[in-house]
């Protein structure tokens, strides 16, 4: 067996896994996200455009792009924490699966696998829904699910890097509280980075969700301008997220095998 | 001539100062039941997590199979079936799912494993329970399904942690005979336990551990004929009685050894030292002649019980 099919099998089992346990995650994978849009872009949009409408498109169409890279980042960032916890914690799948023939490497990479189809499923599912608002339409927003999906899978190792650090799940739900929520709301998802005070914005520039809704939005608004994204080169925003997935994932392995081979 | 599975030579695990496996010597033969016997914390898992190639060796030599496990650690635990000490089976999956999972692991085509898990569910007593999922099953149960994953493979070497660790009487007389079956077979076992009677049952060979060292070396009936005399005397006292006792035993058997809430006399004949015992005016509440086991062995290389 190659390196890519043990890592597939990996997947495939975590694929059997989720069978029993999806119905947990339908709350913040589906209808989290599409509470925001129906909120924030129908609702609080209407508000937003009938003032001074500043943006050049409407409000809706402006979250809607955000909110796909943050809802890439939710689930990128749940898929590389409790999962993999529980993997050396909880559920000790990993330990079991280490006496097979699939390493620690496989476990990481078949995570990664069905973190990749997972999120794509979850994102296409998002971006039908907002083309149905209206937000945009359907070619620019299937454009933008490969960069969104960069965007989770960069999360997804860097927070599994991180979970493989940690003793227990306690601090898990420390690094949502701290990390994705101020992320979630400070990125530019719900509002210009140029409205942030121009010391902060150099911050926001560092962080990377920001990377990621920028990314987003100059894929699926091809007309936007400087209101609404910044002048930063697409290739920047891309150098970004694969580091941050490259390091992560590298971090993850020798980190799991450190853990999990003592 | 018999084919050595495994060899280790000075096979050391150190976890930073901790010394957990100090420098062990030991084969285990194609066929045999080879035990590791000692008291918690003897070692004994750690030598069993460098086996199987999920910890690895801090010095000394080892192969299994003839291959090296800091190299060839794939290689060696594709012909290795695996049961850790602590259950790691999916709950939330079913029992046949948990078999199947592992079958893909070691890459055998599905439609080689699913008559393999009817086979093995058959083995385990679990037929009944193939679509269930793991997470009501019992204690026994649980194992017994551990136990056919790790066969899932069909393993040229099977590696049990303390198979009956938590389990009740009942249990533990059903995994063993399950474990007579695959002896009967022809299979290879390394067992590891703290349990002497289990020890015994199982074990063709075995090594006693303790403090990372091995203390002894043999058939259980060889350690036992070398270890401690035939017989054991175990007597009871009453309150405040037993230290009084205690000073005129001189003489009265080969050894003895003084527990907290017993004595033990060992002897090669019981009758005379029960007749001593009775001239000297000890007068013990409770008398138990019993022949000597592997606890007896233990307590006479270590000075210590397997189980505290």
């Amino acid at each position: 067996m190659t390196t890519l099919a043990r890592s597939l099998r990996f997947a495939e089992s975590e694929v059997i896994a989720y069978r029993r346990t999806w119905r947990g995650t339908v709350i913040t994978s589906f209808v989290n996200p599409v509470l925001f849009l129906a909120a924030m872009g129908a609702g609080l949009g209407s508000l937003v455009d009938d003032g001074a409408g500043e943006l050049g498109i409407s409000y809706l169409a402006f979250v809607a792009t955000g909110l796909l890279a943050a809802s890439a980042m939710q689930n990128g960032a749940g898929d590389g924490s409790f999962p993999v916890m529980a993997g050396i914690l909880w559920r000790k799948n990993f330990h079991g699966t280490i006496t097979t023939p699939i390493g620690p490497a496989e476990i990481i990479y078949g995570r990664l696998i069905w973190g990749l189809a997972r999120l794509t499923f979850v994102l296409v599912v998002f971006a039908v829904i907002a083309v149905a608002f209206g937000a945009i339409d359907l070619g620019p927003a299937l454009l933008a699910i490969p960069p969104a999906v960069l965007t989770g899978l960069a999360f997804t190792t860097c927070i599994t890097a991180w979970t493989l650090t940690q003793e227990d799940g306690r601090s898990l739900s420390t690094l949502f509280r701290f990390l994705i929520v101020p992320l979630f709301l400070f990125s530019g998802t719900f509002f210009p980075i140029s409205q942030l005070p121009d010391y902060i914005e150099p911050i926001a520039y560092a962080t990377p969700l920001f990377h990621g809704v920028e990314l987003v939005r100059k894929i699926t608004l091809p007309g936007a301008d400087g209101s609404i994204v910044t002048g930063i080169p697409l290739w920047a925003h891309l150098v970004y997220l694969v580091a941050m997935l490259l390091i992560g994932l590298y971090l993850s392995i020798r980190l799991l095998d450190r853990r999990i081979r003592p | 001539m018999s084919e050595n599975l495994v060899e280790a030579r000075g096979l050391t695990k150190k976890f930073d100062d901790f010394v957990a496996v100090d420098a062990i010597d030991f084969d285990i033969k194609k066929g045999e039941a080879f035990g590791f016997l000692g008291p918690n914390g003897a070692g004994k898992t750690s030598t069993m997590k460098m086996i199987t190639t999920v910890s690895p060796i801090t010095d000394g030599k080892m192969t299994v199979f003839g291959l090296d496990p800091n190299t060839q650690g794939r290689a060696i635990r594709s012909r290795l079936g695996v049961v850790p000490q602590e259950d790691n089976l999916d709950l939330e999956l079913t029992v046949a799912e948990n078999l199947f999972i592992y079958g893909r692991y070691h890459d055998m085509k599905k439609s080689e494993i699913n008559p393999r898990i009817d086979d093995l569910l058959d083995f385990a007593q679990l037929s009944e329970r193939r679509d269930s999922r793991v997470e009501p099953l019992s204690g026994g149960m649980k194992r017994r399904l551990t136990i056919a994953r790790a066969l899932i493979n069909d393993p040229d070497l099977i590696i049990l942690d303390e198979p009956t660790t938590g389990l009740d009487p009942q249990a533990r007389h059903l995994l063993w005979d399950r474990l007579y079956r695959l002896k009967r077979d022809g299979a290879t076992l390394i067992i590891t336990t703290h349990y002497m009677d289990e020890a015994e049952q199982l074990c063709d060979r075995l090594v006693v551990m303790d403090e990372g060292r091995i203390v002894a070396e043999g058939s259980p009936r060889q350690l036992i004929d070398e270890y401690a005399p035939r017989e054991v005397i175990e007597l009871r006292f009453q309150e405040g009685e037993k230290d009084g006792a205690a000073l005129k035993l001189e003489g009265i058997a080969n050894r003895s050894e003084i527990l907290a809430d017993r004595i033990l006399l060992y002897t090669d004949d019981a009758d005379t030292t029960q007749e001593r015992l009775h001239n000297r005016g000890i007068h013990p509440e409770q008398v138990l002649v019993r022949r000597s086991t592997l606890e007896d062995v233990f307590l006479k290389l270590t000075g210590r019980r397997l189980i505290d």
